[in-house]
């Protein structure tokens, strides 16, 4: 048990709809996360995929505590975080730190480097003392593969990779045990893309930091992932291991999206089994009954509209799916 | 009624139909800033025959937008500037034109589909007032067969229920739809190249899928030409017939797309091509090319990749930037050593 570091039950994030200014009413509410249950367990990476919109953000955002879940609770290292009081949930917060996806909005322009990385020892000043915080800042930098001699830079100083280089160095200087990579490197140019992979696993072996990587890119999250969840409409649709997800999809969402990457080597085209989802996603405000994916599954039957399929194993798959007729279709080599 | 809408209204002087209907020739592309003068493209050239699809390949900065933007005559002068080289459409040089021909050109004979659809399409305008205007000016219709050619074209892109999407605003629609409508748009006046610049790069993969697709089939249709930007390596083998990459306002290479993926010539296309994560190859390091791409102000002499290039040597540090070399009959490669990268693979 001691093993799992971070873990959320039924988490559920609604943001109210409402109307008037006066008198305030609710209409309807967005139901952005929607039960969400997850275990990180230490040293791993969970991939978490999905396209916009399907509420990743949103659970990221809970996780680091940027959002109070409308219900569910959330375990960091044992603790639950919605019933501890406000101090200890503030050093809890140290245990799980964000990189953000955008490295040009998410550094302060005004700020330099040094004052950017040491940041959090303002606001958590136990964990380095004051003297030695440029000391540690400077080694930070070294650490993520930037001069540390550049701590009196300022952002603009550096290029779209460099700067996600110091959103990571800001993200390590708590020495959390737990980093929340939402989208970290789709801002990025493809050969700068793989620089921060590297250095994210680096770090990873170096540190024993368990990851969360949120990603719409499949490919860079089957490369750093153990474990992926795929999400669809503010729930998890399928979880399962790196292998399970990509080589053993079984709901037929999870197939679609796999199917739509398009695969770098001309060799294959034409031939790979490519599934065309039709119609976009449903507003989460008014999500369909029972599955929500049914509007835009081709093997939707009556049941799917009536009774909402759970999350678990079933007879033709060997990992949790949310789907009636869960049946492994392999679509990412189905040309061998 | 209808028929009389694929004739060409406004007649282009000295156009040859057995040209090719897109020559790019020695383009060169500067702009004047107060940082200095940002070579943007330094003598680009490729071709394109009808039905062909030529992406453009390469990473933020490398010119392949501005690229686009010189050939359908929409750069922002200043501060853009094109300095030299020659743009054909079936043999007659745009940049040669003046504005009122090339309006003629724009849109009726060479179209371009933008990136983000949202800032591309005006918000105070509905759609089918936007499609109906390019048949309004471009055809002189009245504005009840403008609309009427409106709905045709969203049902054509396959947006549902076309007749009433036809009074939506922009915002009305998703990130999918929107995209439809700018095909839509393109493809109205039934253009003979098509430049597609970055089309799905906003988009989820699910959608971009149906996109693609959907260019594809159109493209088919008209035997149209298709210039895709892209900077993504999949989009580019699913779709592509000839591949230009370029790096630093330069095309550095280009052949077909089973050679490039089979066996790149230059360093910079193998680099890229090494840094996307690969099945066979999880649990190791990426090989990522070290390194950032130059500023466009200051580029290296020599090669402009020499400061990031493992077979780097004296001679690619010196001027004269190495030549387009013949790698074989339908492929070149500037590098001095593409022998080299070629072989060892």
């Amino acid at each position: 048990m001691s093993d799992v570091v971070l873990e959320t039950r039924d988490l559920v994030k609604h943001f109210p709809l409402t109307r008037g200014i006066v008198f305030k009413k609710q209409y309807g509410a967005v139901q952005a996360v929607d039960g969400v249950n997850l275990q990180l367990r230490r040293g791993e990476t969970l991939g978490i995929v999905g396209e916009s919109g399907c509420g990743k953000s949103t659970l990221a955002r809970m996780l680091v505590g940027l959002e109070t879940p409308t219900s569910g609770d959330l375990f960091v290292q044992g603790r639950n975080m919605s019933k501890v009081g406000a101090e200890e949930r503030r050093r809890g917060r140290r245990n799980i730190q964000l990189v953000m996806q955008d490295p040009y909005t998410s550094l302060n322009p005004r700020m330099t480097v040094g004052d950017i990385i040491g940041e959090p020892f303002e606001v958590h000043p136990d964990v380095v003392p004051k003297g030695k915080r440029r000391a540690k800042v400077q080694e930070l930098l070294d650490l993520v593969g930037l001069n540390p001699d550049h701590i009196n830079r300022y952002p603009h100083q550096f290029s779209g990779g460099q700067r996600q280089r110091i959103g990571i160095a800001r993200a390590l200087a708590l020495n959390p045990e737990i980093i929340l990579c939402d989208e970290p490197v789709s801002a990025l140019d493809v050969s700068i893309q793989a620089q921060v992979i590297n250095l994210l696993e680096k770090l990873q072996a170096e540190l024993g930091l368990s990851y969360i990587f949120i990603a719409h890119d499949l490919s860079v999250v089957r490369h750093i992932a153990d474990r992926v969840a795929v999400m669809y409409l503010g729930k998890i649709i399928e979880i399962g291991t790196e292998d399970e997800i990509y080589d053993k999809p079984t709901h037929p969402y999870t197939q679609a999206l796999l199917s739509a990457v398009p695969v770098p080597d001309p060799k294959l085209r034409g031939q790979r089994d490519q599934i065309v989802l039709t119609g976009d996603v449903p507003s989460p405000a008014n999500p369909p009954s029972g599955c929500r994916f049914r509007t835009r599954c081709w093997k939707a039957q009556d049941i799917c509209a009536e009774q909402e399929p759970l999350l678990v194993v079933r007879d033709k798959s060997d990992h949790p799916s949310a789907c009636h007729f869960a049946e492994v279709r392999d679509v990412v080599h189905a040309t061998e | 009624m209808s028929t009389d809408v694929n004739v060409k209204m406004d007649a282009l002087a000295g156009v040859d139909p057995n040209a090719l209907p897109l020559q790019v020739k020695n383009l060169h592309v500067e702009f004047r800033t107060r940082n200095g003068i940002a070579h943007a493209v330094n003598g680009v050239s490729f071709d394109l025959r009808a039905g062909e699809t030529r992406a453009i390949l390469g990473e933020s900065g490398c010119g392949k937008s501005v690229t686009a933007q010189a050939i359908m005559g929409i750069l922002d002068t200043p501060p853009g500037f094109i300095t030299g080289g020659e743009i054909l459409y079936r043999g007659v040089d745009l940049l040669k034109l003046p504005e009122s021909e090339r309006r003629k050109v724009r849109a009726n004979r060479i179209a371009m589909i933008f990136q983000d659809a949202l800032s591309a399409l005006n918000p105070v305008f509905t759609v089918g007032f936007q499609l109906a205007e390019l048949f309004r000016k471009h055809r002189g219709m009245s504005r009840k067969d403008a609309k009427a050619r409106a709905i045709e074209l969203l049902d054509l892109v396959k947006i549902p229920a076309a007749s009433q999407r036809v009074n939506d605003y922009p915002h009305q629609f998703s990130g999918g739809m929107r995209q439809r409508v700018m095909i839509a748009m393109a493809l109205a006046l039934d253009p003979e190249v098509l430049i597609a610049d970055e089309p799905t790069t906003a988009l989820d993969v699910t959608v971009q899928a149906q996109i693609m697709a959907l260019l594809a089939e159109l493209q088919r249709e008209r035997n149209m030409g298709l210039v895709l930007i892209t900077h993504d390596m999949g989009v580019v083998a699913d779709v592509a017939d000839q591949i230009s990459v370029m790096y630093a306002g330069r095309v550095i290479e280009e052949a077909g797309v089973n050679d490039i993926y089979a066996s790149p010539a230059h360093p910079y296309t193998k680099g890229l091509l090494e840094s996307i994560p690969r099945l066979d190859l999880k649990g190791h390091e990426l090989s990522a090319i070290k390194g950032l791409p130059p500023m466009l102000t200051n580029i290296p002499p020599g090669c402009a990749f020499n400061p990031r290039c493992r077979y780097a040597q004296e001679v690619c540090r010196q001027d004269p930037a190495p030549p387009l070399y013949q790698v074989s009959p339908s492929r070149t490669a500037a590098c001095h050593f593409w022998k080299e990268v070629k072989g060892d693979e």
